[in-house]
């Protein structure tokens, strides 16, 4: 090849359940020299010096300092969605390893699934599919009846992108909307939705007929809402979880659930995903389970890789890395 | 007022499968002599004459030509919900008897349960569910994909009071929003939703990604959607139904989600109600059913009755009767 060649990028595989979508590994080909895991272990001596960013797509391949150590230029780490919770940024830190991920282009999926999933939790959908296939209905029974979410109270945890975004859509529900968050949004930001602050997040539990948490995972957010929180929230709520697993206390939820202290859960996200087959959660009724599809849209991934793409070749070239994560 | 001298109401009976919900008794008890069908039956001759209305809560008791000839005193059928497609208005009429229906109680939890259906579909919800609880489930593909709501264009079939209020709802997600209405709505009303009209339907439903259908069930909408308008639709379209069954051509449907003319259903109502164990939509992976929920809440079943004792106390008391139902 003539002139410059190529980046040289690390992924962990193409195609298959876990890899890099094919498609999306045609329009990188174009921009970089894409190295495998599978290729780099067979031939280390020559591309570890090459390779000098890792397209991180959920989770993989896992950074390890084994790894880092092994990559004496690499410059960029980009990971796939918003959460960093995975990554160790300080011992990336240490290496001069930059990262960055794609906040932005997650929300209105990830906004989207948290409305689908409290309407699914409410309306009890799930359970009325299965009624309305099951082999042994023989008619629709009157006294079935769900809960309305139109006129209902949402109280949001976390009102970052995803939390307003969420806002701005129950917003339309004629929901009335609470919130809590680390800073007050602008009085603009809140009377175009609607929300009102609660400084304290009791509050917000006590009034609210759901919880949509929308924070990002941080030392300060783990086991957030735990047995105390649950107990605030009224018997006839609704826990929904768009963040993260870690931000509740699972053990706490799934006593919460059995003794009915709160309504009902509808989550993403748990801790494990998936969870152990033989796991309480998954055994009760009142409990809807998504297998993290908050960003899972064909043209939200397409969205996420053209920024993956951007922020590499901004790290690479010594420019500002669009989407940065900053220690 | 003593009991004895309320106006007679015929319900089909409370509790149970298909009887009104006990919790409704006593607001119907405040107004009304509340006669079961049963106590009815056993008493003709003495409660026929009592009976001044009759209640219809989903869709029961059956008001045919025989009850109508038994009820000489009978002035309004008081139906709880929208849709009267299970009346016939026209003989009803011919006795003198009025019909009413409720159409601002349906109206939230209607448009709720089209926009549920809409995400639920287009990312997939159920089926997540069953991979999330599967017991063979070891790990979560990254490759697993739904489509967008956020931005995509839906396009609405009949913008009466649900089919607005689905707009206001849509609009909030960003959506481009195409309309087929009867009428025309005024420009302000477009505008505060952002909504398009189309005319003609075809243009609507080939330039949609979710077609939803909200029109009342009458001779012109019944088979409103047959193959040639499934044919019209994007092969990446969801048709969604909060209407009733008959105003699709189930035949139609089903042949185009077996051969993916269409990418996917969601409908909250079928025909008949329930399908046939057998009925090949229930065997689809590319459809989700719900069991006629779209007004199954607490909140909306209490605001039903309520608007159907206004609407029957009106036409007992001679006023101006809120939500009459006339024959075409």
């Amino acid at each position: 090849m003539e002139g410059q060649e190529l980046p040289y990028v690390l992924i962990d595989c193409i195609g298959g359940r876990y890899g890099v979508y094919e498609d999306h590994a045609e329009f990188l080909e174009k921009h970089f020299h894409l190295i495998t895991m599978k290729e780099y272990l067979e031939n280390k001596k020559f591309l570890s010096k090459k390779i000098r960013a890792i397209y991180m797509w959920y989770h993989k391949p896992v950074i390890k300092e084994e790894l880092l150590q092994s990559l004496p230029n690499l410059k960029i780490v980009a990971s796939s969605g918003v959460g960093i919770d995975h990554l160790d940024l300080n011992l990336l830190s240490r290496y001069g390893v930059k990262v960055s991920n794609t906040p932005f282009v997650v929300s209105t999926d990830t906004a989207d699934l948290g409305m689908a999933l409290m309407l699914a939790s409410s309306r009890r959908l799930v359970e009325g599919y299965q009624i309305a296939v099951s082999p042994d209905t023989e008619y629709f029974p009157a006294d079935w009846l769900g809960a309305e979410v139109s006129g209902a109270t949402l109280g949001i945890l976390g009102m970052g992108t995803i939390g307003y975004k969420v806002a701005e859509r129950a917003k339309a529900f004629e929901m009335k909307i609470l919130y809590h968050n680390r800073n007050q949004r602008n009085k603009e930001e809140e009377s175009a939705v609607g929300a009102i602050y609660c400084k304290k997040i009791d509050d917000l539990l006590q009034q609210s007929d759901f919880v949509l948490l929308s924070v990002n995972l941080t030392p300060q957010t783990h086991k957030l809402i735990g047995k105390r929180e649950l107990e605030l929230m009224k018997p006839t709520a609704t826990l929904i979880n768009i963040s993260r697993g870690l931000v509740v206390d699972q053990d706490a939820l799934v006593e919460a659930l059995q003794n009915k202290v709160i309504k009902a859960a509808a989550l993403d996200v748990t801790y494990p995903e998936p969870l152990p087959r033989d796991h309480p959660l998954l055994k009760l009724k009142n409990v809807i389970i998504t297998p993290h599809i908050g960003s899972a849209t064909k043209k939200t991934r397409r969205l996420m890789m053209e920024n993956m793409m951007e922020s590499i070749q901004a790290g690479l070239t010594g420019l500002p890395i669009p989407n940065e994560v900053l220690l | 007022m003593a009991e004895e001298e309320l106006p007679g109401v015929l319900i089909l009976d409370i509790g149970g499968t298909h009887g009104v919900l006990e919790n409704l008794v006593p607001l119907l008890k405040k107004h009304f002599r509340l006669i079961t069908m049963k106590e009815f039956l056993e008493n003709k001759k003495e409660l026929s004459k009592k009976i001044q209305s009759v209640f219809v809560f989903e869709c029961r008791p059956t008001v045919d030509r025989e009850l109508l000839e038994s009820l000489p005193n009978l002035k309004v059928i008081g139906n709880s919900g929208v849709g009267v497609d299970h009346l016939d208005v026209k003989m009803i009429s011919n006795f003198g008897v009025k019909v009413t229906n409720t159409p601002h109680a349906v109206a939230d939890s209607t448009a709720d349960i089209g926009m549920a259906l809409m995400l639920a579909s287009a990312r997939r919800l159920v089926e997540g569910c069953q991979i999330a609880v599967s017991p063979d489930t070891k790990c979560f593909a990254v490759d697993w994909l739904g489509v967008e709501v956020t931005r995509a264009t839906l396009g609405i079939i009949g913008m009466g009071s649900i089919g607005y209020k689905v707009a206001q709802r849509a609009r909030a997600f960003d959506m481009r929003i195409l309309y087929h209405n009867r009428n025309r709505r005024r420009k302000e009303e477009e505008e505060a939703v952002g909504a398009h009209y189309c005319e003609k339907m075809e243009d609507l439903l080939q330039q949609s990604d979710f077609v939803m259908l909200v029109v009342n069930l009458t001779p012109e909408t019944h088979k409103l959607i047959g193959k040639k308008e499934l044919g019209l639709m994007k092969p990446t379209a969801t048709l969604i139904n909060i209407s009733r069954g008959a105003v699709i051509d189930q035949d139609a449907l089903v042949e185009a989600l077996q051969n993916k003319i269409i990418r996917a259903a969601a409908l909250d109502v079928t025909y008949p109600e329930p399908l046939p164990r057998d009925h090949p939509l229930l065997k689809l992976n590319n459809i989700i059913i719900t069991p006629h929920i779209g007004t199954a809440t607490a909140q909306a079943i209490r605001m039903m009755a309520e608007e159907a004792i206004a609407n029957m106390l009106a036409v007992l008391n001679g006023q101006p009767i809120p939500s009459e139902v006339f024959p075409k």
